[in-house]
């Protein structure tokens, strides 16, 4: 950055590397699904594919030392605050090179080095550990700020309702993100939900604004993310937004999602963040070729992470007693 | 030298640990003003504060998961459970997150953290509030379990489990919180997964844990009065746990009993018992005798709570019986 840029332009780089972070992540998630069907993603796999706005909006709006906690769909979440591709995906072959050496799996990526505090899969658990953080971060006097992303269907848990009358009691810097895919996993959450926005419509029982955003638009994202790390930070407590997305493809593995009605996914699919990103930075004067060239080092980065984490070795036995205590072992007795 | 109460014992405990260290919090119902339902935290609300010393809503999820998050940035929170029996409420919490977290991150992050609980009967309190649940938390890879059985092993196993750098489930006998003994002055800090004999005998080794311990005692003097002499360990810490003086014990001996609160079916001797069968079996010179609660839930009339739990009757009729037989 050169001192006669102005404000403006510095919004533009910005912007540009929300674009590239939103074209990682759905090359990575492509990647993974292929994968997937190839049979060398194991277990189970849920992909952000469509949501990729909102994971890159929060994490240009945090700070390098705020701490992320993701749920089980939270590759896009693990990459956006720049955790590099390779140890991602090895993560999900099972192999040594992963994130966690292959313990944790494609649920449970977590990166402390990068403040990705953990990946859960119990739905709404980390919601009240998010808390705990932010308590943390309140009582050492730190800048810190914890952000806890959910789906809309983790609103119906207990845990969610304990959460945020915690966090608001407290005022406690956490910023409660709610991606609102509209589907839990083949059930339409407003069937099973009593308020039509299941995040927003519940801010007021906890003393919340409510806040409602384009989760397609990493924009809209980022300005709510800001505004909302802010008040942490200054001290005023807790934020819940709830970002209104779509999940292209299904819950997890190989889904089809067929239980969507057609004219519901072509609408959305209609609204797919990265193209109409793309034609807001091409008609802010962002050149086609800058577009390109990002486009083309996102998918080489693919491409080598590709190679990288299908060379790695298998985990062995060394890990797997491994880790259970702090002094490295497992030992249960003498 | 003081005397002091089980339940004095643990506000002792606690403050030992947060004078020494500043990273030291404390959460939990009624645990700041109030001082504890069972007044086991009296008195550190007005040493420590209320930034240290915090009341919380009636959210047991919230309480260990602001717990477990706290622990992984940075803090060492002790956090209350009221009664043992409400793990059930927040059991995911314990299980699926503290437990499991640092092993499925390859170790990048550590729980220092404690969770007190009121545990067991005595009480007269009906089945939802007087269940011995030490068998749920031992049974579960990645949890530390201590239960202290004396005001002075309260002070050092709290002071141990504070210190400890992964979670540690502390659990506190009900019916002991009135008991008094001699305490020394000064600061006391055991280690975990360390037993502790308290009477020497040949003929048999008793093992006991949180409020057995000082049954099993009254039942060994009564057996010593019948010409029956046993070895009556305080087990003390179940994770880690402390073989190598069971097994020793056991060996020497020849027969093991065990004293337990927990419900019969998987309580804590069970996994002893097997150990012993396993590795020992050759220095055995008769079967494993269990002593436990049966596989029941607990009743709450005072008749039929005595009925439940062994009491020193029911152990040293048993270890007579067994040992003659
Ligand atoms: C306590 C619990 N119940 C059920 C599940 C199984 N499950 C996994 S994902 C999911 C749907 C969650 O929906 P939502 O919160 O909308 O998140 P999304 O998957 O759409 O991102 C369910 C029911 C679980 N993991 N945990
Ligand atoms: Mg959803």
């Amino acid at each position: 950055m050169t001192s006669t840029q102005t404000a403006g332009s510095t919004d533009l780089a910005r912007q540009v590397a929300m674009y590239r972070t939103q074209v990682a992540l759905r090359a990575f998630e492509t990647r993974a699904y292929d994968l997937f069907l190839e049979n060398l993603v194991k277990g189970t796999s849920h992909l952000s594919l469509g949501q990729e706005a909102i994971a890159a909006g929060v994490a240009a709006a945090m700070a390098p030392d705020d701490w992320t906690f993701a749920t089980y769909r939270g590759h896009a979440h693990t990459l956006a605050r720049g955790v590099p591709m390779t140890p991602v995906l090895a993560e999900l072959l099972g192999r040594r090179n992963g994130l966690m050496r292959g313990k944790g799996g494609s649920m449970h990526l977590t990166s402390v080095t990068h403040g990705v505090m953990g990946s859960y899969a119990v739905i709404g658990s980390h919601l009240p550990i998010a808390c705990g953080a932010a308590w943390s971060a309140q009582y050492r006097g730190t800048d810190q700020v914890a952000v806890c992303f959910f789906g809309d269907g983790t609103t119906n848990i207990g845990a969610f309702h304990e959460a945020l009358n915690f966090a608001a009691i407290w005022h406690l810097p956490v910023v409660f993100v709610c991606e609102n895919n509209l589907w839990m996993e083949y059930t339409r959450t407003s069937e099973v939900t009593a308020v039509a926005h299941p995040a927003a419509d519940r801010a007021s029982a906890y003393g919340l604004e409510p806040i409602l955003v384009d989760g397609n638009d990493a924009d809209a994202v980022y300005e709510v993310a800001r505004t909302a790390l802010a008040r942490a930070r200054a001290g005023q407590g807790p934020s819940l937004i709830e970002a209104e997305t779509y999940r292209h493809g299904g819950h997890s593995r190989a889904d089809p999602g067929t239980y969507r009605p057609d004219d519901e996914v072509e609408a959305w699919l209609a609204r797919d963040p990265l193209p109409m990103y793309r034609a807001r930075l091409a008609a802010s004067g962002v050149g086609e070729d800058e577009l390109a060239a990002l486009e083309a080092q996102v998918a080489d980065e693919v491409e080598e992470a590709t190679r990288e984490a299908r060379a790695g070795e298998q985990p062995g036995e060394d890990l797997l007693f491994a880790d259970v205590w702090a002094d490295g072992g497992s030992a249960w007795r003498n | 030298m003081a005397q002091l109460t089980f339940r004095e014992a643990i506000a002792r405990g606690i403050a030992q640990e947060m004078r020494r260290d500043p990273t030291v919090v404390m959460l939990g119902e009624d645990v700041a003003a109030a001082g504890g339902v069972f007044k086991g935290t009296v008195g550190l609300l007005d040493e420590f504060g209320p930034r240290r010393v915090r009341d919380t809503p009636i959210s047991e999820q919230a309480i260990l998961g602001a717990a477990m998050g706290a622990a992984m940035t940075g803090l060492r929170p002790i956090a209350e459970i009221m009664f043992s029996d409400f793990f059930a409420v927040c059991w995911d919490i314990v299980v699926n997150e503290i437990a499991k977290s640092r092993y499925m991150t390859d170790g990048q992050v550590s729980f220092p953290l404690v969770i007190r609980s009121g545990n067991g009967g005595g009480l007269r309190f009906g089945a939802q509030h007087s269940q011995s649940v030490e068998n749920w938390a031992m049974m579960i890879p990645g949890l530390k379990v201590v239960v202290p059985a004396s005001a002075r092993d309260v002070i050092g196993l709290m002071a141990a489990a504070v210190r400890d750098p992964d979670p540690v489930v502390f659990l506190e006998a009900k019916a002991l919180y009135p008991t008094k003994m001699d305490v020394p002055d000064g600061e006391i800090v055991d280690a975990l997964g360390v037993a502790r004999v308290l009477r020497n005998g040949d003929d048999a080794t008793v093992l006991a844990l949180g409020s057995m311990v000082p049954r099993t005692l009254a039942a060994a003097e009564r057996l010593a009065g019948e010409g029956i002499s046993v070895t009556v360990i305080d087990v003390r810490s179940l994770i880690p746990l402390d073989t190598a003086t069971i097994l020793r014990e056991v060996a020497r001996t020849g027969r093991l009993f065990t004293v337990e609160e927990n419900p019969r079916v998987l309580g804590w001797g069970a996994e002893i018992a097997a150990v012993v069968s396993e590795e020992i079996f050759y220095d055995l010179d008769g079967p494993i005798v269990r002593i436990t609660t049966p596989h029941i839930p607990l009743p709450a009339a005072d008749a039929l709570e005595d009925l439940a739990i062994p009491s020193v009757e029911r152990i040293a009729t048993t270890i007579a019986k067994a040992l003659s037989d």
